[in-house]
């Protein structure tokens, strides 16, 4: 297992994990329709800066203030930045990582992990592996995405976006709403001497074998992702299951099904792009570190969005808050490529 | 980690296991005609852009070449663990030409959907039936895939490089390896 040391969230609705958290908690969203931020594309609904940001610059940002709560010295060689990102700095994920690298000192090369909507998940699941192993002792992972004509014209393209805020698990819901963010979170072999550690005590990816951009009807990737996870804790010790909760008709529907195979229907389940739309390669460790800083006063974080149950499995999703006094929960992803990850955290 | 076998290919050269394989054609029609000659029951490959080709016709050789080597192996939970430096970029550049002007816009779904390196694997997948771990990372050279697989959990996966910066200039290095 491997210990958060600190963690950060720049997004449309602040930058700190703090504030963050602040305003999902007051009902807060950025997600609004956009008509001349890019050219040619149709009005969109997304979560969006109020300025466009340079992606690198981003990334640096979130991980100096993350870097602000540690004493770790960057220029070691026992530290590994991994960078989860799909469409990096204007299509280059190579370069801003290695950029990024350079800027802290840092002698090795960074690990940018490129597995569509699962980055994050995969990333921490990086972190975890390589820290295990006994090559590095601090991870600095952060994911990261900022919107673009290239990403809003693709997705507009495909018919996956919803002109309204988006309404995960909802039986009205039509489909997901783009968003922008860099989030970090920096791992650590040590324990840290904190009233609350987390440690993220495993993780597992598996594809659907099944379609390159649908997901599979039966969820297979992600059951499998849950199961494995579930067989060193009890369900009963698990807060909440935070899933991908896209908002689109399939997505939902396929979550609501592995969820149920994995005996998880009774768990409290949410979702947060209701507040912060679907941010990318920043979504797995944004919504992870929201989860950690609610759990850990105690909370589910509402499912901003939804409001009656619009899957074939019913699953113990809300629109308000909810207390907890479990320590563990788990995050959930799917993506384009048949890709599913799953990982539990352990509030210690 | 042992490796079962291994696969290069470049834009004019296809090595199987320490065998050069004659082929003809170069670049993108290299990929064409190993399919035919040694696949050909897959039209699905004629959807799939060249990177997606490339890595399809090298797991699809060293596939076949497993198979007369250990017939019967079980490989649901097979991993496919890919890498390359420059993530989707010639994907990306065909579609970015769908978009990139105002007088003639008109956004591709079908070239949309491989601009992430990802769906390489997802293709492997899909055709193999492997539910394993299916994972892509942009990394500086080859040789550090090495220490992501050492720490990755599997028992059977199909690994490596895949570069391809335009449909005629590309280099494929994959194995299929066991712990």
């Amino acid at each position: 297992m491997i210990y958060k040391l600190a963690d950060n969230i720049i997004s449309p609705l602040g930058t700190t994990s703090e504030d963050n958290l602040k305003a999902v908690l007051d009902g807060r969203s950025a997600i609004s329709v956009y008509t001349d931020v890019f050219p040619s594309v149709e009005p969109f609904c997304a979560s969006l800066f109020s300025q466009r940001h340079d992606f690198t610059t981003l990334c640096i940002d979130s991980i100096s203030e993350a870097l602000t709560h540690t004493t770790i010295d960057t220029s070691s060689s026992d530290v590994i930045f991994i960078i989860s990102t799909t469409k990096g700095n204007n299509l280059r994920l190579w370069e801003p990582a290695s950029q990024i690298a350079t800027h802290f000192g840092n002698p090795n090369c960074p690990v940018v992990v490129s597995n569509a909507c699962i980055s994050g998940v995969c990333a921490q699941i990086t972190a975890l592996r390589l820290l295990d192993s006994g090559k590095y002792k601090t991870a600095i992972v952060t994911g990261c995405d900022i919107q673009t004509q290239f990403i809003v014209s693709g997705f507009q393209s495909l018919k996956a976006l919803s002109s309204a805020p988006c309404r995960p698990f909802d039986k009205d819901r039509i489909g997901l709403n783009l968003g922008e963010a860099a989030a970090t979170i920096i791992f650590s072999t040590e324990k840290p001497n904190l009233p609350a550690a987390w440690a993220l005590l495993d993780g597992s990816i598996h594809n659907d074998a099944n379609h390159i951009s649908g997901p599979s009807r039966t969820g297979e990737g992600s059951f499998r992702c849950l199961s494995d996870i579930l067989r060193n804790t009890e369900i009963n010790n698990i807060a909440c299951v935070n899933v991908h909760g896209t908002a689109t008709l399939y997505n939902d529907e396929m979550e609501s099904i592995a969820l149920s195979r994995a005996g998880l229907s009774e768990t409290p389940v949410n979702a947060l792009k209701g507040f912060y739309g679907h941010t990318m390669g920043a979504a797995g460790v944004l919504e992870s570190i929201l989860t950690m800083h609610s759990v850990e006063q105690g909370l589910i974080l509402p499912t901003r969005g939804f409001s009656q149950q619009g899957t074939t499995n019913a699953i113990a999703i809300d629109n308000s808050l909810r207390h907890t006094d479990k320590r563990q929960f788990i995050k959930l992803l799917s993506g384009f490529g048949g890709c599913n990850a799953a990982i539990i955290y352990s509030m210690l | 980690m042992k490796t079962i076998c291994e696969i290069f290919i470049t834009p004019d050269s296809v090595t199987l296991c320490d065998n050069r394989i004659p082929v003809t054609e170069k670049g993108n029609k290299l990929l064409v005609e190993l399919y035919r000659k040694f696949i050909n029951d897959y039209p699905k490959f004629f959807k799939m852009d060249t990177l997606s080709r490339l890595s399809f016709v090298a797991s699809e050789l060293l596939i076949k070449k497993e198979i007369e080597i250990t017939p019967n192996i079980a490989t649901e939970n097979r991993a496919v663990i890919l890498a390359n430096n420059s993530a989707s970029i010639k994907n990306d550049t065909d579609f970015s030409a769908t978009i990139s002007d105002p007088d003639n816009y008109f956004p591709s779904p079908a070239l949309f959907v491989y601009t992430l390196p990802n769906i390489t694997t997802g293709e492997i997948a899909i055709r193999n039936h492997y539910f394993g771990e299916s994972s892509f990372y942009v990394l500086r050279d080859e040789s550090c895939l090495n220490e992501i697989l050492e720490s990755t959990p599997f028992d059977s996966a199909l690994v490596g490089w895949v570069e391809c910066p335009d449909s005629n200039n590309f280099n494929a290095h994959l194995s299929i390896v066991r712990k």
